[in-house]
C-alpha cells in the first residue's frame, strides 16, 4: 500500500469518525429540547478542526511508520486523487443547492450548517472510496 | 472499471536483467513500488513519457516492453 493510499485510509477514518463524535454529542445535548435549537457551533468548530490535525498527525504516523515511502508520491497517485476529487465534487454541489433551498426557505440556520457539513462528510467519504477502489482495481481516465 | 488493453513484459525483462526487483525498478524511474506492481498487473497505464523511462532501464526500443493488440475486442 502506497503512502498516499494510506492517507486515503486516514482522511475517510477520520472525516467518517469526526462526524459521528459530532452527531453523538449533538444528539447527547438535545435531550428535552428540538434539535435545531441545539448549540451546536463549538462542537462542528471542534469536530472539523480535530478531523484536520487529526489528519496531519496520521500522515506524520504513517511516515514515521513507513520511513521508505514516506512523501514518495507519483503521477499515478495525483492521478487518482484527481481523479476522487472529481467523483466527489457533484456531492458538494448538491450540498450547495440544498443549503440555497433551505435559506430559501428560511429553515433555521441548525439545519442549513448541518446539511453542509453532512454534505463535505459525505464527498469526502465519496472520493475517497473511488480512490481506494482505483488504488485497488485501476482506473482509466478515458 | 474498464481495463487497459496495454500489456508489457516488465516482470520478465525484470527477471532477464538479474532479477532486478520491482523495489529497484521504482527507484530507477522514480515511481513508487506499488505503481510498477500495477503497470505490471495491467491496473495502471502509465503516461508515454514513464513508459520510455522504464524501457530506457532496461535498454530496449518501447514496443519490446510495451504492447498493444492489433484490433479491438
Amino acid at each position: 500500500m502506497s503512502f498516499e493510499e494510506k492517507n486515503t485510509w486516514i482522511y475517510a477514518l477520520v472525516s467518517a469518525g469526526a462526524f459521528a463524535a459530532y452527531v453523538v454529542t449533538i444528539l447527547g445535548r438535545a435531550q428535552g429540547i428540538p434539535l435545531a435549537e441545539v448549540p451546536y457551533v463549538g462542537a462542528m468548530l471542534w469536530s472539523i478542526g480535530a478531523a484536520i490535525v487529526a489528519s496531519i498527525v496520521g500522515r506524520v504516523i504513517v511516515a514515521v511508520v513507513w520511513p521508505r515511502d514516506a512523501d514518495r508520491t507519483d503521477q499515478r497517485d495525483r492521478e487518482i486523487h484527481r481523479f476522487g476529487e472529481y467523483v466527489g465534487q457533484w456531492l458538494v454541489g448538491i450540498g450547495a443547492v440544498a443549503a440555497l433551498l433551505l435559506a430559501m426557505a428560511e429553515v433555521p440556520h441548525f439545519w442549513i450548517a448541518n446539511e453542509l457539513y453532512l454534505a463535505f462528510v459525505l464527498s469526502a467519504l465519496l472520493s475517497s472510496a473511488a480512490k481506494l477502489v482505483a488504488y485497488r482495481r485501476g482506473f482509466q481516465l478515458w | 472499471m474498464k481495463p487497459t488493453r496495454v500489456t508489457n513484459s516488465i516482470r520478465s525483462l525484470r527477471f532477464a536483467n538479474g532479477e532486478m526487483t520491482q523495489a529497484d525498478l521504482a527507484d530507477r524511474v522514480g515511481v513508487t513500488r506499488q505503481t510498477i506492481i500495477a503497470i505490471e498487473q495491467g491496473r495502471y497505464s502509465p503516461s508515454l513519457e514513464m513508459a520510455f523511462q522504464i524501457a530506457r532501464v532496461f535498454n530496449l526500443p518501447l514496443d519490446d516492453v510495451f504492447q498493444y493488440p492489433d484490433s479491438a475486442t
